[in-house]
């Protein structure tokens, strides 16, 4: 019994309880907590991997910076009543199981793998523990970031910056100018 | 038997249990102690003399208080929600504790032959760490406006989340001059990379005269407030604005919103909101010190591990002061100029700033001078951006505007 296995059960029960509970809690605002104390128990998860930069970086993305603005949104719009139970994409539930049994088998799949490598004796905690202690953790996901996958990396960051502008774009008040040649192009269509 | 009990814990376990409840104790007194600090540097600056009735110099003011309120009714808004209400107090709290995890408030001690160093935990993510913990901080004010269930808190806890988000960005980029500079992301390189003094460069060795010219600045010690002024600018801006304090402290602008998010509480939830707006100001106050003012750095002498902790405490203590001295000094700011001071200004501010040690910093030699120089086209970059804004010409009237004025009415 050491530390690291207390740890992981911590994790655990907080990951798949936060999951349960988010699933069943009938109030917006209780589900976005739940989804903050599943991002807060996967950030452990990555902690105790030794993945350092990702642990801090999901508690800083997700659980600091998204998940508060779903509560800003939630709190805003004021939906803090029970949510409607109306569907508005059709065939939402049949396309939401067949979805989640692929990601299920993939997980699955993953699991499998995993287990009969390390029966295989292919130690992959050892070559991860030598990577983060030299250059260390910080270091080496850089360098990976930099070098071998630069072009995801940056066709990532494109596709980010295209939905930052796109939502400018979408969002941005008209200046009286626009609004007025706008409107007036709008009434020449009604003339013609 | 114990020894048995040690071996199977293990001692690095122990060690690090022993120091959180050190460092947890110390920073509830810390706290007491700055509680009344402020209010009697407050009181000084406004011409008042401050709690002074209990205990010497009044120093027992606060515990009276926290006694006070330990005791006190603990009410719930009949609209409140009763899981959020509850948890809004301790997620103001507990991150701000956490934080303290990376600061390293002193240099080492040996026990036995074990090395102890003066920081909980030297993670080699620690800035990271700290801006992590910064940002869940932001949960505890959220949830206390909306689950009191009234319109004050709700109204403070709106505003303070986009003004933490905000202000959260500029302190994130603030920090990234520093890494670059020091290489590391953890707190102890940094102080330990701030050791010695700039009197130590060896760039001019062998020059006749600046050799000369050097060594006089040998006493000058080689902190990064020298060449990352403009770095510790933003980071203390944005630092106050992350606590919540005036002039950023429009969560709970009394004239407008009673209270703000801690309308609705009172007794010993209040306490601990207002315990962890306290620790934050400590934090932040020893993270702008670990990170531009050069840690435990200073002088040494008497016994080599009491110094460095004295170092540390006064330099956090300045800060502090400098904390309270702004409060008593700036007026709050309206809420669309905090917005604009930081999205406009600060953000912007930082990404060039980070350019530019970016590329002084691809070349080893004589940083500092050429940071100074950069620093200044920097200030000239910063002055030239605030004299464009049209809103500061409506701040400023200028004589057209005057003369709108009918004559006759006074």
């Amino acid at each position: 019994m050491n530390l690291e296995v207390i740890l992981f059960g911590v994790m655990f029960v907080m990951a798949l309880g936060c999951s349960i509970a988010m699933l069943f809690a009938p109030n917006a605002v209780h589900v976005a907590l739940f989804l903050v104390g599943t991002q807060i128990a996967l950030a452990l998860a990555f902690l105790l991997q030794g993945a350092f930069f990702v642990a801090a970086i999901q508690i800083i993305v997700y659980a600091g910076a998204i998940m508060v603005l779903f509560l800003f949104v939630i709190m805003l719009l004021g939906i803090d009543l029970k949510e409607s139970l109306v569907e508005p994409l059709t065939g939402q539930r049949g396309l939401a199981l067949v979805l989640g049994a692929v990601l299920a088998i993939g997980l699955l799949f993953v699991a499998i793998q995993g287990a009969s490598l390390a029966a295989g004796g292919a130690d992959g905690t050892a070559a991860l523990t030598e990577l983060n202690q030299d250059p260390g953790n910080v270091q080496a996901i850089a360098r990976a970031l930099f070098s071998r996958y630069l072009l995801p990396f940056e066709v990532t960051s494109i596709l980010l910056v295209v939905a930052i502008v796109g939502v400018m774009v979408l969002a941005r008040r008209l200046s009286a100018v626009e609004t007025d040649s706008r409107e007036r192009a709008a009434m020449n269509e009604e003339a013609a | 038997m114990i020894g048995n009990i040690i071996d199977w814990i293990g001692a690095p376990v122990i060690v690090a249990a022993v120091k959180v409840v050190v460092v947890f104790l110390v920073l509830l007194v810390v706290t007491m102690l700055v509680i009344w600090f402020e209010r009697r540097v407050l009181a000084f600056m406004q011409s008042r003399l401050g709690p002074n009735r209990h205990g010497p110099f009044g120093l027992a003011q606060t515990l009276a208080d926290g006694i006070k309120l330990f005791f006190k009714e603990d009410f719930r808004p009949k609209n409140a929600d009763r899981w959020a209400y509850a948890l809004a107090p301790v997620a103001a709290m507990v991150p701000s504790f956490l934080a303290f995890a990376v600061i390293p408030i002193g240099d080492h001690v040996t026990i036995g032959d074990r090395r102890v160093d003066f920081i909980l935990s030297d993670l080699n993510i620690g800035l990271l760490y700290f801006l992590a913990m910064g940002s869940l901080g932001v949960y505890g004010i959220v949830l206390a406006g909306w689950a009191s269930g009234s319109k004050y808190p709700l109204l403070g806890g709106i505003r303070s989340t986009a003004q933490l988000i905000s202000y959260e960005i500029a302190l994130g980029l603030s920090l990234v001059p520093i890494v670059l500079v020091a290489g590391s992301l953890s707190t102890q390189d940094i102080v330990a990379a701030q050791a010695g003094s700039i009197g130590d460069v060896t760039v001019f060795d062998g020059i006749p005269v600046l050799e000369q010219v050097s060594s006089i600045f040998r006493f000058v010690p080689n902190w990064y407030i020298w060449s990352q002024w403009p770095a510790f600018l933003i980071f203390l801006i944005a630092g106050i604005a992350e606590t919540n304090r005036a002039p950023f402290d429009l969560p709970e602008a009394e004239t407008e919103l009673v209270a703000g998010f801690h309308t609705e509480y009172s007794g010993i939830r209040f306490a601990m909101f207002f315990l962890g707006e306290y620790i934050h100001v400590v934090a932040i106050s020893a993270m702008a010190v670990t990170l531009f003012f050069g840690g435990w750095h200073g002088p040494q002498f008497g016994i080599p591990w009491i110094m460095p902790l004295v170092w540390f405490t006064l330099k956090v203590l300045f800060f502090v002061y400098l904390f309270v001295w702004v409060r008593a000094t700036l007026p709050r700011l309206r809420y669309d100029r905090l917005m604009w001071l930081g999205w406009k200004r600060l953000i912007p501010a930082a990404l060039v700033w980070i350019m530019v040690t970016a590329v002084v910093n691809t070349e080893g030699i004589s940083q500092s001078v050429r940071l100074g120089v950069f620093g200044l086209l920097f200030l000239a970059v910063l002055v030239w951006m605030g004299r464009g804004d049209p809103r500061l010409a409506l701040i400023v009237p200028t004589k057209q505007r005057g003369r709108e004025v009918p004559s006759g009415t006074s």
